[in-house]
């Protein structure tokens, strides 16, 4: 462009080749009203003449008629219609659609007809093929998960291959229907027991932890469900708000967190008098009863002065559902291993 | 070639050509939808499967207000691992009583058909409030405002009387009771025989632990009895339907 006097309607610049295109074609418009045609350039490939429809394009033209095409005769305000056949392979594959569709409704369920719908030669139910699916897996499992469900439950650990088996199937029994809880690492959330360390609520033997899985922790619907309930000290008016102040106190000083020791103090008669019947007198709680201990720095709530003032005032508690309706005894037993096996197990 | 040259004349005329298109979808329309109707073999009763409480209709409410649906299916597929993963596939019975259901394919979260005992309310009420606290992995967005709003049961039994209407058969002593059915789920001091016989099964329980009736209340409860109301250990399932 350097150097051209006037860059923008020289025909050397690229940039006007759109705007001079488009001139040319309305010059050739008025021409053509005007009735005289100027003749157009010779095209860039040869015209050959005529052929029928159907005929081949050349090979190689990727796409470029080389024939002059025939028109269907349809014209609309003198637009005419090119009569361009389908390529062959796409009306084979349409073909092909068209008879793979007629042998896919004899073999499978599909017309409606008066009282029920055509079942198809091969017997196809969609429930059919997941109860054949689930069979097929329980049945090349049956032999050690009926091994697991049935040997001595405190057997499973020293034997290798039901171990190996029950920590597998454990590890995603938990991650589908456990880890919401208590995390997919099994670390727990604030209210929902890490289940990775030594401090038990209600017991961490595998006995202990198997029987939680099959019943739960204060589950409504099931009877054997392990049960215990704090008293809602603060909202049932049982202490006054400086009792629960004092009380928090002496919870934080059995832990040896920081605390307000006259509180403290004075807390520690209320303690003796509310609380020692479930969380013992020195705080170390009791598994018979869920009652966590007080006198370790593990805590289900959290171990500030306002989380421990709040449970006792409002004294909540955690529910685990029961498994028994939902998981087979063999995954119970996989999952109470696989837990006992993360660190925590007694 | 006779017939097939005369397109042009549907071509040409434009009500010809709606008349005609609309013939063809209509005849579609039969063949594809009259049948599940009348066919024995796409209708299955199931024991069970009652409708709703006046509480979790009101927690359905939620639900598909605040768009739960666009995140979470109700369907659980006849596939071995969605068996595994979330329990007996779903039946058309189960949502029977749903109008519109809320079936979906749409899992961004997890599907929700069974979730009904899976988690304990204090869980739903945790989650709901902060998902993450429980599940550091969630995208799900917080939802803890429903335990400010309260509700109450002036218009329930209107509410339940608008589902009478597309066929649910909430009888004559449902409606009149409605409000206090409404308000004995929630609240473990009321009796609750009546709620019981009207709708067997129904959790009572105070669902979020507030005094108040909340929108929380009502959206565990509906959560809680989802996928809960057949007992798939009396179920045979038919091979056929």
């Amino acid at each position: 462009m350097a150097g051209e006097k006037d860059d923008h309607d020289s025909p050397a610049n690229p940039d006007n080749q759109i705007s001079l295109e488009r001139q040319a074609a309305d010059r050739e418009h008025e021409a053509k009203l005007a009735g005289d045609l100027p003749p157009r350039p010779a095209p860039d490939h040869p015209v050959a003449p005529e052929r029928a429809r159907h005929q081949r394009r050349a090979p190689g033209g990727a796409g470029v008629a080389r024939q002059e095409t025939p028109s269907t005769g349809h014209s609309w305000d003198g637009i005419t219609e090119y009569d361009n056949p389908m390529p062959r392979w796409w009306l084979w594959t349409f073909y092909v659609t068209i008879v793979w569709a007629i042998g896919y409704m004899i073999a499978y369920p599909a017309l409606p007809l008066f009282t029920g719908s055509t079942q198809g030669l091969l017997g196809w139910t969609a429930r059919k093929e997941v109860a054949v699916e689930i069979e097929r897996f329980n049945e090349q499992n049956a032999a050690i998960q009926q091994e697991l469900a049935s040997v001595d439950l405190t057997s499973i650990p020293t034997n290798p291959e039901l171990l190996a088996y029950a920590t597998n199937a454990g590890g995603a029994v938990f991650r589908t229907w456990c880890a919401q809880c208590h995390g997919s690492g099994a670390s727990g959330a604030p209210g929902y027991p890490s289940l990775i360390d030594d401090s038990w609520l209600w017991g961490g033997s595998l006995e202990d932890i198997h029987l939680t899985v099959q019943h739960g922790i204060r589950d409504p619907n099931d009877g054997d469900t392990r049960y215990s309930e704090m008293p809602r000290f603060g909202v049932d008016e049982m202490l006054s708000n400086q009792e629960i102040d004092e009380v928090a106190n002496y919870v934080l000083a059995l832990s040896n967190s920081e605390h307000d020791a006259t509180l403290a103090a004075a807390g520690e008669q209320i303690f003796v008098d509310n609380c020692s019947s479930c969380h013992m007198e020195d705080g170390s709680g009791d598994r018979m009863q869920g009652a966590p201990a007080l006198n370790d720095q593990i805590w289900l709530y959290g171990g500030d002065f306002a989380t421990i003032r709040r449970i006792t005032h409002d004294g909540p508690f955690g529910v685990m559902p029961a498994w028994n309706a939902r998981l087979s005894e063999a995954d119970i037993r996989a999952v109470a291993t696989y837990v006992h096996s993360l660190g925590g197990g007694e | 070639m006779g017939i097939l040259d005369k397109h042009k004349i549907i071509e040409k005329n434009a009500t010809l050509l709606l008349v005609g298109s609309f013939l063809v979808v209509t005849i579609g329309g039969i063949v594809e939808i009259a049948p599940l109707f009348y066919l024995q073999n796409t209708i299955e009763t199931v024991d069970g499967v009652r409708p709703y409480t006046p509480l979790e209709l009101t927690g359905r409410d939620i639900y598909v207000r605040e768009g739960c649906y666009v995140c979470h299916s109700q369907m659980i597929r006849p596939m071995r691992d969605e068996v595994e993963r979330y329990g007996h596939y779903s039946l058309a019975a189960e949502s029977m009583y749903d109008h519109p259901f809320q079936w979906g394919s749409k899992r961004t979260g997890p599907d929700l058909a069974r979730v009904g005992g899976r988690y304990s309310d204090e869980w739903h009420y945790d989650h709901l409030v902060n998902p993450q606290s429980v599940v550091p992995e969630s995208i799900m967005p917080a939802y803890g405002f429903l335990a400010n709003r309260v509700i109450g049961s002036e218009h329930i039994a209107q509410r339940v009387r608008t589902e009478t209407r597309v066929g649910v058969p909430y009888t004559e002593e449902m409606l009149t009771s409605a409000a206090m059915d409404f308000r004995a789920q929630a609240d473990p001091n009321m009796d609750a025989s009546g709620l019981q016989e009207r709708y067997p099964g129904a959790q009572q329980r105070n669902f979020d632990r507030q005094p108040e009736l909340t929108e929380m209340d009502a959206l565990i409860a509906y959560l809680q009895v989802l996928g809960t109301m057949v007992d798939f250990s009396t179920f045979e399932p038919d091979p056929n339907r």
